[in-house]
């Protein structure tokens, strides 16, 4: 198979599930959550390293796995502990964890792991690194990517329910006996796994667009919870393609080009909804928000 | 011997070092309407809040006899409109179907008997036709009516519910009132937060009464008094009247 299908292959894994967790950040109103803990799992990352000797892969996933829960039960802590606001919670311990991750990578030097590629990523290289997966020469990235992408559906099929009232009301959820508190770190860690196993395919930057954009694109034309992530699966996706093909033929940045469609996704839409909503208002109808 | 409704014993919850509520002990018998009076802040939801277990509290707190994680299967509760984001995409519908959830356990999905009877419970409120509307596209005695048929739908013993007329028109209000009287007729317990003092003699059956610490609790003819309103409400009062004028104004 050619280099581009590869690569449309392995943005669309990361893609799609990277905006399946990203509905359930923007619905808390977390978007950013994603951004701190692409930060925070540093450290996960480093101490997966200098105990596998390998960079990537399974050992990393887990590594920010435990990071990420780390991160959103010490942010809790110090929210609820200290009573600082909880995005500044959030501030203090994922850049104090991104710094510990940096002074880790420090004392291994001379290695091959630099935040430069751990950040950025490469999803042009991607497909050259490939095994053998019956007897097809498949992109290493993939055998974590796939695997994550196909846990995630399961997981949100399996406890629909849990999600869906852990996101509208965990209070009430609480109150009727669902265990909304495990529910919430569970998805944050599961957040924490997708983003890892995608940012060495696509870098930090694509993953943290990948997180938020397409579910506030979906977010536009649907108001019911089950039509939202499937379509923020198709935004993610679509953008994932077409910024591979525009980046091939303009030859640029794929990432970029990718996070870039799903940007003018959002901006095509927003103008659509704005012109049907003006029409609405001049026809005396009762306005909808745009927002969620 | 049946078990009280709800037994509190020395309850103490504190918040950021702030004492929120002190010592209260409490015994309440069912079924009934139990309005929950106050001034603003003096810990009625979090009284609210400490008996369902939603924050960090001390003390001993038993529901129909047992402790509350065992029973939050007979348990509803109906939040303050205002603690949940109503632009979320869910319609009237999907929040009348939540409320089966917590009988349904893990995995369970609800099928058509959960459907029916969130269908049922809307049909209560007066919500007919409106299933399939995005809840941020409610008024607010609709968005309220909302929350009460998700409740129902918990199909409780116990419900716990907090201002659920505040802010509502009075036909919301009144479509409220008969619903509480409808769950008592059947045996069951509302605890309610409740801000107009003008209704809570003539709809309710036992008043709480709070400011921080307990001041009276029993039945309605025994314990609404001028005396007991003067000390809830730091003496702002001369009369029984002149509070229950006050209550009318402030909300």
């Amino acid at each position: 198979m050619g280099l581009t299908v590869w690569t449309i292959v392995i943005g669309t894994t990361a893609a799609a599930a990277c905006s399946l967790v990203g509905c359930y950040l923007v619905l808390r109103r977390l978007s950013l959550l994603g951004d701190a803990i692409s930060h925070a799992v540093l450290p996960g990352l480093v101490a997966a390293f200098l105990i596998t000797g390998r960079v990537g892969g399974w050992p990393a996933v887990l590594g920010a796995l435990i990071v990420g829960v780390l991160t959103s039960v010490l942010a809790d802590i110090v929210h609820r502990r200290t009573g600082v606001p909880e995005d500044a919670g959030l501030g203090v311990v994922f850049t104090s964890l991104f710094a510990l991750g940096v002074v880790l990578l420090g004392l291994a030097d001379g290695t091959d792991l630099d935040p430069g590629c751990v950040l950025y990523g490469l999803i042009e290289l991607a497909p050259l690194d490939t095994a053998p997966v019956f007897g097809l020469e498949v992109p290493r990235t993939l055998l974590t990517l796939v695997p994550v992408l196909l846990i995630t559906i399961g997981l949100f099929v399996l406890f629909w329910k849990e999600v869906q009232l852990t996101a509208f009301d965990p209070a009430h959820a609480v109150a009727a006996g669902i265990h909304a508190g495990l529910i919430h770190h569970a998805v944050l860690a599961l957040t924490a796994g997708v983003i890892v196993a995608s940012f060495e395919a696509v870098g930090s930057i694509l993953v943290v667009a990948m997180l938020v954009v397409p579910p506030v694109t979906a977010g536009l034309i649907t108001r019911r919870l089950h039509h939202l992530m499937p379509m923020a699966v198709f935004f993610a996706t679509t953008a994932a393609t077409g910024g591979t093909l525009l980046a091939t033929w303009w030859n640029t940045s794929v990432a970029g080009m990718m996070a870039v469609v799903a940007g003018v996704q959002l901006g095509c839409l927003l103008a659509v909804s704005s012109v049907i909503l003006g029409e609405r208002q001049s026809r005396g109808e009762r306005g909808v928000s745009p927002g969620r | 011997m049946v078990p009280p409704v709800l037994e509190v014993d020395d309850l103490n919850t504190t918040y950021q070092r702030r004492v929120v509520l002190d010592a209260i002990d409490l015994s309440v018998d069912g079924p009934a309407l139990v309005a929950i009076v106050g001034p603003n802040g003096a810990g009625k939801s979090t009284f609210l809040k400490s008996i369902l277990g939603l924050v960090p509290c001390t003390g001993s707190v038993r529901v129909l006899g047992q402790p509350i994680d065992s029973v939050r299967r007979r348990i509803g509760y109906v939040p303050q409109r205002e603690s949940v984001d109503w632009d979320f995409p869910v319609s009237v519908g999907d929040v009348a179907l939540m409320g089966t959830y917590g009988r349904l356990g893990w995995f369970r999905r609800p099928g058509a008997a959960e459907r029916r009877v969130a269908q049922e419970c809307l049909s209560r409120v007066g919500l007919d036709g409106l299933e399939d509307r995005q809840i941020g596209r409610l008024s607010g005695g609709q968005q309220q009516r909302t929350f009460l048929a998700r409740a129902l739908a918990q199909q409780a013993d116990v419900y716990f519910m907090d201002e659920p007329m505040a802010g509502v028109d009075a036909s919301t209000q009144a479509v409220i009132f008969d619903l509480l009287d409808e769950l008592r007729d059947a045996g069951k317990t509302v605890f309610v937060v409740h801000h107009d003092l003008r209704t809570v003699a003539s709809r309710f059956d036992r008043v709480v009464m709070l400011n921080r610490r307990l001041i009276a609790a029993g039945p309605m003819a025994e314990v609404f008094t001028t005396e007991n309103l003067q000390q809830t409400y730091d003496s702002q009062f001369v009369t029984l009247d002149e509070a229950i004028a006050c209550s009318a104004t402030t909300r």
